[in-house]
């Protein structure tokens, strides 16, 4: 019983750090059909502003805004720059976005050289809560409740708010929603820059606990896109589910069956695909 | 007057030394030393390390051994097999190098061993501790001269039984070749001693997250002994204090788990952990403390047990040149005198080569303490001059199968 609670609560909250991952990049998926290689290199180099930050600081949570907002910029950058002019392009976008990666990657060789660091966490975020004879790190529940907060207020914005439905529009259809006066530029823009703060968010999060280091951006997409595969590109409660279960498959599967850890990740997946190929939560 | 005379006739002496027979080197070149590691990627710290320990010794000797030259070629394998095998071929093939010293990880040992002896250029291993190397399957051209992974875990097994007291332990390790000899050295004097392995985890190298694992660790265990490598050393004690197991299970392990290049990085969750190993930084001789101040002033860090093997790698290089005057292009002899080297003040303590290979030398029981607000390996106890095969004899131990992920079997599980 205990290594079933302690497990699944496991598998939940590294879903949660996936959610922070994918969320993004679900949206971009959706509305801007990009495949975003470059996702992967904003949870790197998230995690490395918000290293700079806490060496600077020793403020985490100024080194989680700082991280997200500057890689948010950094996005921006690269979407205004050239992204936007491939619209449509997928095969160019692809490679432009892969290009970033590899680019980025060195980049992040270059300035804060070839070694893992860990991101010291607050003393608050430290050691367990017990339950009996369970015992919950305290820093995993803390990610599980910051997923859980920024799942509540995309989903409010997106369900609730003129934004929300304009951005639902044009990943919907992007042409329609041009032609009743949406700026969809300007809303794939803003999308963009989301995902990309949200996915450095992810970085300075699991630098607490399972550091920042070099490859660490090319280590985390699969999963990423695991993600958004599963749940269904452009879909929130997709993105949420699909995060869920990776997280729960990658963590049993593990436990169970630790020399098949990429088989019972993957597995499930190509199962999904052959069954709903626009994912569980996709429309096509 | 006089002054400016005897000025001439000394720089005229030195010109006329300058122009004459040159002795037969000097024509050869610098002798080439390569070195391959992972410089980037997840065991980058440790390949840092690594280089800069033998950069140390060279920058000490002036880049002179035996009267030449030394070049020093520095190849980054990102600690991949493959772009191990790559590396090798572009030192050997490309830079014609004499000599290599160099390697990380076990696996990547025995990966590139036949491909040295191919080559019949001497290479060092001052780290990769491949227990056949120097066993079943030894490597001509291959001089070991750091340890075998099960070398330190042999008197520790041991000692953990009759001194720490612990019955039952649950093992979490690495699962490649080095984790495998490490917990299987631990496992059998364990056992012979009177313990019981209950449990054996095996998480795959570069594991991010150890919950999966933690959460199945067996509750009625005395301690756990963990085998921890590079970046997973950095991640592990902070998961396993958070996970409430450090307050119920004491935390022993292999060396490399609580190695001086991660200390720096640990907080307070590493207070305690006790480890076997060749070297600690914190060992107090002149030579070691010399070692530690000079390489603190240089890299401002530490050295770790990866500085300290490939400085004294370096001397060693030295010492077998010199024995045969610099002659490294005739290789049979190069080798031949690389087996031969003996060094009695080495930072980590005397150290020379048994019959099939492996430095004999002094394998230290540390223990994480903090002093002056640092993390530092406290030697508490000192087993000297230990062969890879401590207590056995060497036949009879090379009748039983290299250590494995199910050798020695898990009779207590």
């Amino acid at each position: 019983m205990e290594f079933w609670v302690i497990q699944t609560f496991n598998g939940v909250s590294y879903g949660a750090l996936l959610f922070l991952l994918a969320g993004g990049l679900s949206l971009i998926f959706g509305m801007m059909r990009i495949v975003n290689m470059t996702h992967g290199s904003y949870y790197l180099l998230g995690g490395y502003v918000g290293l700079t930050v806490i060496w600077g600081t020793g403020n985490f949570v100024l080194a989680i805004l700082a991280g997200a907002l500057v890689i948010a910029l950094v996005g921006l950058g690269e979407y205004n720059t050239f992204l936007k002019r491939l619209s449509g392009q997928e095969l160019g976008q692809v490679l432009t976005t892969m290009g970033f990666a590899l680019i980025f990657q060195d980049l992040g060789l270059v300035i804060w050289g070839g070694e893992p660091y860990t991101i010291r966490t607050p003393a608050a975020l430290s050691g367990s809560y017990q339950l009996g004879e369970l015992y919950f790190p305290v820093y995993r529940v803390f990610i599980v409740m910051v997923a859980a907060a920024v799942a509540v207020v995309l989903w409010l914005v997106l369900e609730r708010t003129r934004v929300g439905a304009m951005i639902r529009a044009t990943v919907d259809d992007a042409e329609m929603a041009r032609g009743v006066g949406i700026n969809v530029p300007r809303i794939s823009m803003g999308v963009f820059a989301l995902g990309a703060f949200l996915a450095a968010t992810a970085g300075v999060v699991a630098g607490g606990f399972v550091g920042v280091y070099p490859g660490a951006d090319f280590e985390i997409l699969p999963y990423a896109f695991v993600v958004v595969i599963v749940g269904g590109m452009g879909s929130l409660k997709g993105a949420l589910i699909g995060s869920l279960m990776v997280g729960l498959l990658d963590n049993f599967g593990k436990a169970f069956f630790p020399e098949l850890s990429y088989f019972t990740l993957f597995a499930p997946m190509a199962a999904i695909l052959a069954i709903r190929p626009t994912g569980l939560f996709g429309r096509a | 007057m006089g002054k400016k005379l005897l000025v001439s006739v000394v720089g005229v002496l030195v010109l006329v030394a300058g122009v004459g027979p040159a002795p037969a080197w000097a024509q050869k070149g610098p002798i080439k030393i390569g070195y391959q590691g992972p410089m980037t990627g997840p065991a980058a710290a440790v390949g840092k390390d690594m280089a800069n320990g033998l950069k140390m010794y060279l920058d000490e000797v002036g880049h002179q051994i035996a009267g030449r030259k030394v070049e020093l070629i520095v190849e980054d394998n990102q600690g991949q097999p493959d772009l191990a095998l790559t590396k090798l071929r572009k030192l050997v093939e490309s830079d014609k190098v004499h000599v290599m010293a160099g390697g990380l990880f076990a696996h990547i040992g025995y990966a590139l061993a036949p491909k040295v002896d191919e080559y019949k250029v001497p290479m060092l291993y001052p780290v990769m501790a491949a227990d056949d190397l120097t066993q079943r399957k030894p490597a001509k051209w291959v001089v070991r001269t750091g340890w075998t992974g099960s070398q330190p875990s042999h008197p520790f097994g041991e000692w953990v039984f009759k001194t720490l007291g612990y019955k039952k332990v649950v093992v979490i390790g690495m699962d490649y070749a080095f984790g495998w000899e490490v917990v299987g050295g631990f496992q059998k004097s364990f056992e012979e001693a009177g313990g019981q392995v209950i449990q054996k985890l095996w998480p795959p190298l570069n594991t991010a997250d150890f919950a999966p694992y933690l959460a199945q660790i067996r509750k009625d265990a005395d301690a756990v002994f963990a085998l921890m490598v590079a970046v997973s050393s950095l991640r592990f004690p902070k998961q396993y204090q958070d996970a409430g197991l450090k307050a119920r299970f004491p935390l022993i392990g292999g060396g490399t788990t609580f190695d001086e290049f991660v200390l720096p990085s640990l907080g307070d969750e590493a207070i305690g952990g006790i480890s076997p190993l060749i070297y600690s930084a914190a060992l107090d001789t002149p030579v070691n403390k010399r070692f530690v101040k000079e390489y603190r002033a240089k890299f401002g860090k530490v050295p770790s047990y990866y500085s300290e093997t490939y400085y004294t790698a370096g001397r060693w290089i030295n010492e077998a040149a010199k024995a045969i005057g610099g002659n490294v292009e005739d290789n049979e002899r190069f080798l031949a005198a690389l087996r031969k080297v003996e060094i009695t003040d080495a930072p980590r303590g005397p150290i020379k080569l048994d019959a099939y290979g492996n430095p004999i030398q002094n394998i230290y029981i540390r223990k994480v303490e903090k002093k002056d607000g640092e993390l530092w390996n406290t030697v508490i106890q000192t087993f000297p001059a230990v062969s890879q095969f401590w207590k056995y004899k060497p036949d009879e131990f090379l009748k039983q199968p290299v250590y494995s992920r199910d050798f020695p079997p898990c009779k207590y599980c």
